[in-house]
């Protein structure tokens, strides 16, 4: 029985998987005229601008500099002139300063970019500063700095690395495209986080609705030699959800409130381990990545290698437009990704994809009060008593709801997915944890 | 520009459950029971169904309209109160009895507290309990027989073979209470009522089969077992009830009839018997199933389902009515916070 096969973890949804763009092969996209790259586009501090408008930079060239440790730096995705440093549109919400770059359709490529064949013999540190100087931030769409990730402290060992090809989010299909297209690249990144960390066990997992990508990746690694095993788990949403993963990986639950260090894991994505061999053999920085475009409001949805920085309007262009039909623009999957309400937005290092629903699929229903289904309590990968935790917040009983796991919420968006009554449960536990952490700073400033 | 209409928070897509889906649901269940009251008691039953249904939609447009508030009739929830109310009384009831079960709890047991979603008790139940406590001879008076049937259940030829007229006047949890009492005091009872009642109570024993099929009297949704199973099967498999409460509630009442029950000392009870006598399959499947009034959590939900299973039984043996499904199920509705506080599931990673 597949249930007993292949491992899962309890609660979670089945939403449709409407991976459209499954069979088609990465594109290389017609760089945008212009890029917009913000100089924040991971978790942490934002990178420092370290160029002038009237620059003249080359594809690879560092235009800001990371700003403390849990941060990292930005590159020049085409080759052209800097037109402004300006806040601008970010698709996380609000302005943020970026860098404005007219390309001059040389796509020339910075002279740092010098591979390096002897890479696996140089020291964790050296690999760890290169992936940090390259920009690396988790692509599978926390953007998380990969090199703090990789720097678990002492007492911390990691003995299982998870490599996250699981890609649960309906629609998107880069990660499967990756495993399917550059499983060679994936495998060497990996091997490179295995050198860093001297982990013993490597897992890839991948969701057993992509046998020809588990197959693949199968073969790459006895063709290769590797030691690691790649395991199928169940098709169903959250699996690629780090704790989730965790848990049905190695049967470790992580701690509340605690990482995956805490139980000797750590979780990266495909597209990241690929990202890490480019970083420390090629010496190439994150300046472009794989982006599905996809969705009914798109005419010919489309896996594209994107430029960091490329407009979401010049990416729609490149897919023959967006239908008349078209509704909500999300950047990522449907299930966790952010509604846009400018198609000027660009792609980050955490675009995984761009959805655009039709208009009747956008359509929002009015919300009605919880009428205690607890559909959301069985949907919830946490186990969590969402409708209970919606309840305190809105009463603003925002220590009540800690207590019962608002912090530990993922927000995954199960609850929202089942809930007939449409409550906006996502909406609520962002909104409520924005006010915990706000009220614990102000309580903290005032013992200080 | 065009995408401005269409912003919201995630998740982007839904499962395409709502809430009038969940209800109209619910009224696609109680079908057959429909159906069977109306082939049971005649067309009266229709009557009752019917005004029910009317009076409790009325009556929530009309609360509606006067607090100013979004008149929600069209979400089904009003319907499935008034069948319920509807089931819940005697085919021989006056109808303005149904109609005012069905507006006192719509009224008092469902927008008193805010609509639906904050009503802490079962609204139908409590119309039920209302009309129970007003005028308790139409409520436990049962008159009619059903259609090819008698009022215990036990065939007629039976009855009239044993002559056991005088005895089964009772729908059978009642001729159950009677024999119990008569047969616990061998000594001072009457002697031929002795027999009687012995004789009725085995006859009952053997009657399972129309107690299954409804042949038998009671309030006019919930004498048919067979046709409750059909809907609720239907709502299981839809997911729009789980099995945690019934079960919960019919393990319950399955065991302590076994243990209490019987006429001959401890374990002597007929748990069958229980089960499918008086209204505990509609209770169990449709009433504590409740979502707005019963528990969220896992554990609750089991604790929910007993702890309505003990209290039918209390009132069945001990208390002073023949049936307590409809007390149970208020009652335990009363500790749902306090069930729903007490049985939160561990979080992931959390150390207990």
């Amino acid at each position: 029985m597949r249930i007993l096969q292949h491992r899962t973890f309890s609660g979670g949804v089945h939403p449709p998987q409407n991976k459209l763009t499954a069979r088609l092969p990465i594109e290389d996209i017609v760089p945008p005229p212009m890029v917009v790259i913000p100089l924040q586009q991971h978790l942490g501090a934002p990178a420092e601008p370290v160029c002038q408008v009237g620059d003249m930079v080359k594809i690879g060239d560092k235009i800001g500099e990371a700003k403390g440790f849990v941060s990292v730096p930005c590159h020049a995705s085409v080759s052209g002139t800097v037109k402004a440093v300006e806040p601008r549109l970010h698709p996380l919400g609000g302005k943020v300063l970026s860098v404005v770059i007219e390309n001059d359709g040389k796509g020339e490529v910075s002279p740092s970019l010098v591979p390096d064949d002897g890479y696996l013999e140089r020291s964790p540190d050296e690999l760890r500063s290169r992936i940090r100087e390259a920009g690396l931030a988790g692509m599978g769409g926390a953007a998380f700095p990969t090199h703090v990730k990789l720097s678990p402290p002492a007492n911390k060992p990691i003995d299982t690395l998870i490599i996250n090809g699981a890609e649960c989010e309906p629609y998107l299909t880069s990660d499967h495209r990756l495993m399917l297209e550059h499983p060679r690249e994936i495998l060497a990144g990996v091997q490179v986080i295995v050198k860093i960390l001297g982990c013993k066990r490597c897992f890839i997992a991948i969701e057993d609705n992509k046998p020809d990508a588990i197959e693949t990746m199968r073969r790459a690694v006895a063709e290769g030699g590797y030691p690691y095993q790649v395991l199928p788990f169940r098709a169903k949403y959250p699996q690629g959800a780090e704790k989730q993963l965790i848990k049905a990986a190695t049967g470790r639950e992580v701690p509340r409130g605690g990482l995956p260090m805490d139980v000797g894991c750590l979780v990266h994505n495909v597209g990241t381990a690929k990202a890490i061999y480019e970083a420390v053999a090629l010496r190439k920085p994150l300046v472009e990545r794989v982006v599905t475009v996809t969705g009914a409001g798109v005419r010919s949805p489309k896996n594209l290698r994107v430029p960091l920085g490329t407009p979401f309007a010049h990416l729609f262009a490149q897919c023959g437009g967006l239908s008349e039909d078209a509704g909500k623009i999300i950047m990522g999957g449907p299930m966790m990704g952010i509604a846009q309400f400018s198609d000027e937005v660009p792609v980050i290092k955490g675009t995984s994809g761009v959805v655009v629903l039709s208009k009747a699929e956008s359509k929002v229903p009015a919300p009605h009060p919880c009428i205690g289904c607890a559909r959301c309590v069985d949907a919830c990968p946490m186990k969590l008593v969402p409708t209970h935790i919606q309840t305190l917040v809105r009463h603003e009983r925002f220590g009540m709801a800690k207590t019962y796991g608002l912090l530990d919420c993922i927000e995954c968006g199960c609850c929202g997915f089942v809930c007939p009554a449409g409550i906006p449960f996502v909406h609520l536990m962002k909104y409520g944890k924005m006010k915990v952490y706000q009220l614990e700073r102000a309580a903290g400033a005032k013992s200080a | 520009m065009e995408q401005e209409r269409y912003l919201s928070a995630s998740p982007h897509v839904s499962d395409g459950e709502s809430i009038p889906k969940i209800m109209y649901g619910v009224v696609l269940a109680l079908l057959p029971a429909a159906v069977g009251a109306v082939y049971f008691f005649g067309l009266k039953a229709l009557w009752i169904i019917l005004i029910a249904s009317a009076a409790a939609i009325g009556s929530e447009a009309a609360v509606q309209a006067a607090l100013h508030k979004r008149i929600t009739i069209a979400d089904g929830s009003a319907l499935v109160t008034g069948i319920l109310v509807a089931f819940n009384v005697p085919a021989s009831v006056p109808l303005w009895m149904p109609a005012l079960g069905a507006i006192f709890g719509i009224v008092v047991g469902k927008h008193a507290f805010g609509g639906l979603g904050y009503n802490p008790m079962n609204p139908a139940l409590l119309g039920r309990a209302f009309l129970l406590a007003s005028w308790p001879t139409h409520m436990t008076v049962f008159t009619a027989a059903p259609r090819g049937g008698s009022l215990s259940g036990i065939e007629p030829a039976t009855i009239s073979a044993l002559g056991l007229d005088a005895v089964t006047q009772a729908t059978p949890l009642k001729l159950l209470k009677g024999a119990r009492e008569v047969l616990a005091n061998s000594a001072v009872a009457d002697p031929a009522k002795y027999a009687d009642y012995a004789k009725a109570v085995n006859a009952l024993y053997d009657s399972y089969g129309n107690l299954f099929w409804g042949k038998v009297g009671g309030c006019i949704g919930e004498t048919s077992a067979f046709l409750l199973l059909v809907g609720a099967l239907f709502l299981l498999y839809k997911r729009y009830i789980g099995w945690k409460i019934p079960f919960a509630y019919l393990g319950t009442v399955a065991l302590l009839s076994w243990i209490f029950a019987g006429t001959d000392g401890l374990f002597s009870g007929k748990p069958l018997f229980h089960l499918l006598s008086g209204g505990v399959m509609l209770g169990a499947f449709y009433m504590a199933t409740d979502m707005v009034t019963s528990p969220v959590t896992f554990r609750g939900r089991l604790l929910f389902g007993a702890g309505c299973g003990v209290i039918t039984m209390i009132i069945r043996l001990i208390g002073g009515y023949p049936e307590g499904v409809c007390y149970s199920i208020l009652l335990m509705n009363l500790t749902v916070p306090l069930l729903d506080r007490s049985t939160r599931p561990r979080i992931l990673g959390e150390k207990k």
